[in-house]
């Protein structure tokens, strides 16, 4: 890497250029993208009466809020498991420093085409392909939670101290036996760092895949929303994000107890 | 010779003979019970979800029957019904990515701890963070499409408002990381808030800012491909009327399109993320 | 019981590091090899175990050829050549106990090597040599709490619990202070001595080497260019290992 690029920010005339070039981008972004004062006057008017409809929030049907908010839960719950259990051997054989590229290029594709789709999009396809309902759901933020965990894990393994392994492989120690002593006390702290953050990014998501019909609160806010019944939306939204709330503390708990 | 562990009494051995103990007993005890309750969650997760077996059983020959109908994919189809989508995609994505980005550091510079000493504001803060980041994107553009009208311009303001969260606590957290060294210097000079911050926060939290864009900006590409199927705009409103019609091969296409723009994105980030950081 | 035969070893193509080494080791001696730096001696002693990949020759260990060997044959090899580390190579964040333990790891299948489930001899073992090495009290301590002196000790320790028949030490001391590295030479070479284990030393500094060698092997430019007791190393032949005059005195 030469002297320019390795200092931050350089300004060299090609730094400047690509500076000028976003910028001229954006503006033509914002411009293609049809904003208008107008509609956006009209708009907020319409947010300001919106708004008004929201207040207070309708807890009424909490009983269908609550079923909603535990099937969210639980398929969160089940996904980061079954996500973090697939996400440890595979970001295992992903490292580039621990295996043949053999190994680690299909494997990196499949953690790659995990992550590439939106978890609503991996939703839809599962719907598609086991009806509606939580399983669908699951599978997605599954399929999702590998492709993010996954990742993070094998760029965590890629940036070990090799001279760790190279004195545990000195001993005539089996590959698993490298991997148990050598690799996982350097990178299990931050796994599970991953795993708590993938927890967090789960729950967000269960209560999205409802709308296309992967089961969660998602799906009663459609209908609610669909229905004009704000105040009840509202009712759902504070709900959601009590819980979410709940379980960054739970997170934070978590990390001190397993401090290693 | 200086050590900077202290050994350990002989009462408090871990064990003698042949016998050795990694964690002391309530040590045992704790990581225990986290495993159980771990266990007994997903257990209880589990049981009570609805699994319908029949549908199971069909799927492999339902995902043979997607697959089949997404078989040739109809390349042709790209100019006409795609292109002006993804680029409209990738405009959403950028511009919102700016939009976020100017909302969400006066919000993380004031939910850092070190930056605003008060206590109330951090709170606030901090809450605003933790529920814009709380309700999905696709959330803020049922509520834009609602205010706004179905557009772009839902999609844009619904993917900035969403990004806040996500951008303004890690902005917060590189924010409370800064050295204290130029900051304290600065203020006992007596420096105004505005040029403490160009001053002091600003080149220490640099890296971590473009650092956060980057990352945040690949997450967009890929959020703003969905706005769609709510009416937001972008390549997701092509895929939802496929999914609608039943049209899969042009699922297909949209999926590959979306498939090829993300890898693309990806590559571009680490690229930049080489050079700059 | 060690070989070396023709060894050559080249990391890019047409600049060979080691220049066909022939060596042997027999009995329990403790060898040192000096050498200024580049010229091989690191690149030597991890070919041995196969660290570095030699490029031609042979390396006959208790009679096979280490080069020739793969899969569980060398593990096996390697689990009887304990290796020290000249920055002491510890898994940071396991214990004390735990990183001498990695020493049983070549006889140890992996389900027990999760479950930290050793045989009690090695247990035994373990608090045996945490006594010689005056380290019984840090047994659950984390090994990057330790000091440099101590954590060598623990590498030291590492390598005995494979009840090896060869130690190689890959500049144990160069990271060390001058007190330090007098202990920690007087420890690798005793406990060498008192299980009748070969040591081969790699290290820079001359006066440790014919302070606590037996025999002492001169490299220079890839080839052995000395091979004898300490006391015959001269001022001449120090000049032809390392060149010039004026660092001798």
């Amino acid at each position: 890497m030469s002297a320019s690029t390795a200092r931050p920010f350089h300004t060299t005339p090609l730094a400047r250029l690509g500076w000028l070039a976003l910028a001229l981008y954006l503006l033509w972004a914002m411009s293609s993208l049809d904003f208008n004062l107008a509609r956006f006057i009209i708009g907020l008017d319409n947010g300001a009466k919106f708004i008004a409809r929201m207040f207070p929030p309708n807890f009424e049907r909490w009983d269908l809020l609550v079923k909603g908010l535990t099937e969210s839960l639980q398929m969160a719950f089940l996904a980061s498991f079954l996500g973090t259990l697939i996400s440890l051997p595979l970001g295992l054989l992903a490292a580039r420093n621990l295996l043949p590229r053999v190994i680690t290029w299909p494997v990196r594709i499949v953690i790659i085409g995990c992550r590439s789709f939106h978890p609503v999009i991996v939703a839809i396809i599962c719907v598609k392909a086991v009806g509606f309902g939580a399983l669908a759901g699951i599978i997605a933020l599954t399929v999702a939670s590998v492709g993010f965990v996954g990742k993070l894990f094998t760029e965590a393994i890629e940036e070990i101290s090799m001279k760790q392994i190279e004195a545990v492989r000195a001993t005539g120690a089996s590959f698993m036996n490298v991997v148990i002593f050598g690799v996982m006390p350097q990178v299990m702290f931050r796994f599970i760092g991953f795993a708590a953050y993938e927890t967090d990014a789960n729950l967000r998501n269960s209560t999205m895949v409802g709308i296309v019909g992967a089961g969660g609160i998602g799906g009663t806010l459609f209908a609610a929303f669909q229905r004009f019944d704000y105040d009840y939306v509202f009712a759902i939204v504070l709900s959601i994000i009590a819980l979410i709330m709940v379980g960054e503390v739970l997170q934070i708990w978590l990390k001190k107890v397993f401090r290693q | 010779m200086t050590s900077g562990a202290t050994p350990l009494s002989a009462a408090a051995r871990p064990g003698t003979g042949d016998t050795w103990q990694r964690f002391t007993l309530a040590e045992k005890l704790a990581r225990f019970s986290v495993y159980i309750a771990i266990v007994a969650a997903v257990g209880w997760a589990a049981h009570s979800v609805e699994i319908i077996v029949e549908f199971i059983w069909d799927a492999p020959e339902q995902i043979a029957d997607m697959g089949r109908r997404m078989w040739p994919i109809p390349w042709g189809f790209y100019p006409r019904g795609i292109h002006a989508a993804l680029i409209e995609t990738l405009n959403i994505a950028a511009v919102s990515t700016l939009l976020g980005v100017l909302m969400a550091v006066p919000v993380g510079f004031l939910a850092a701890r070190n930056a605003t000493p008060n206590r109330l504001i951090n709170t606030i803060a901090r809450f605003i963070l933790v529920s814009t980041r709380s309700i999905n994107t696709l959330l803020w553009a049922l509520f834009f499409v609602a205010v706004f009208g179905p557009g772009a311009l839902a999609g844009t303001l619904a993917i900035a408002f969403h990004s806040i969260g996500f951008i303004g606590k890690l902005f917060s957290e590189a924010v409370e990381d800064a050295h204290r060294g130029s900051i304290e210097a600065l203020s006992a000079v007596g420096a105004p808030k505005l040029a403490l911050i160009q001053y002091a926060y600003w080149p220490q939290v640099k890296p971590s800012f473009w650092s956060i864009a980057l990352f945040r900006w690949d997450i967009n590409v890929r959020e703003s491909a969905v706005l769609g199927l709510v009416g937001a705009g972008g390549i997701g409103m092509a895929l939802d009327t496929a999914i609608n019609l039943f049209q899969w091969d042009r699922v297909a296409l949209i999926l590959a399109t979306i498939f090829g723009v993300v890898i693309v994105a990806e590559m571009l980030v680490t690229e930049i993320r080489k050079r700059i950081i | 019981m060690l070989s070396i035969k023709h060894l050559v070893q080249q990391y890019v193509p047409g600049k060979p590091v080691l220049r066909d080494i022939s060596l042997d080791i027999e009995g329990a001696d403790i060898t040192a090899i000096i050498g200024p730096s580049g010229t091989g001696k690191s690149t030597l002693i991890r070919c041995i175990n196969r660290l570095v990949e030699p490029t031609s020759g042979a390396i006959l260990f208790e009679g096979r050829d280490m080069v020739k060997l793969s899969g569980s044959e060398l593990r096996q090899a390697r689990s009887r050549i304990g290796m020290v580390f000249q920055e002491y190579n510890l898994v940071e964040r396991l214990s004390v106990m735990e990183n001498l333990l990695t020493g049983c790891l070549g006889k140890t299948p992996a389900w027990k090597a999760l479950l930290r489930k050793f045989e009690p001899e090695d247990i035994r073992g373990a608090w045996e040599m945490l006594e010689v090495v005056g380290l019984t009290g840090f047994a659950n301590a984390r090994a990057d709490s330790l000091s440099g002196g101590q954590r060598q000790r623990v590498g030291i320790s590492r390598a005995v619990m494979q009840h090896p028949a060869l130690l190689l030490a890959d500049e144990p001391t160069s990271s060390l202070d001058p007190k330090t590295s007098v202990e920690i030479m007087e420890l690798l070479t005793r406990v060498a001595t008192s299980k009748n284990i070969p040591v081969i030393i790699n290290m820079h500094d001359v006066e440790l080497a014919k302070r606590f060698a037996n025999r002492i092997i001169g490299m220079a430019g890839g080839t052995v260019v000395y091979d004898g007791p300490p006391s015959g190393l001269d001022d001449d032949i120090l000049k032809q290992i390392y060149g010039g005059e004026s660092w001798l005195h």
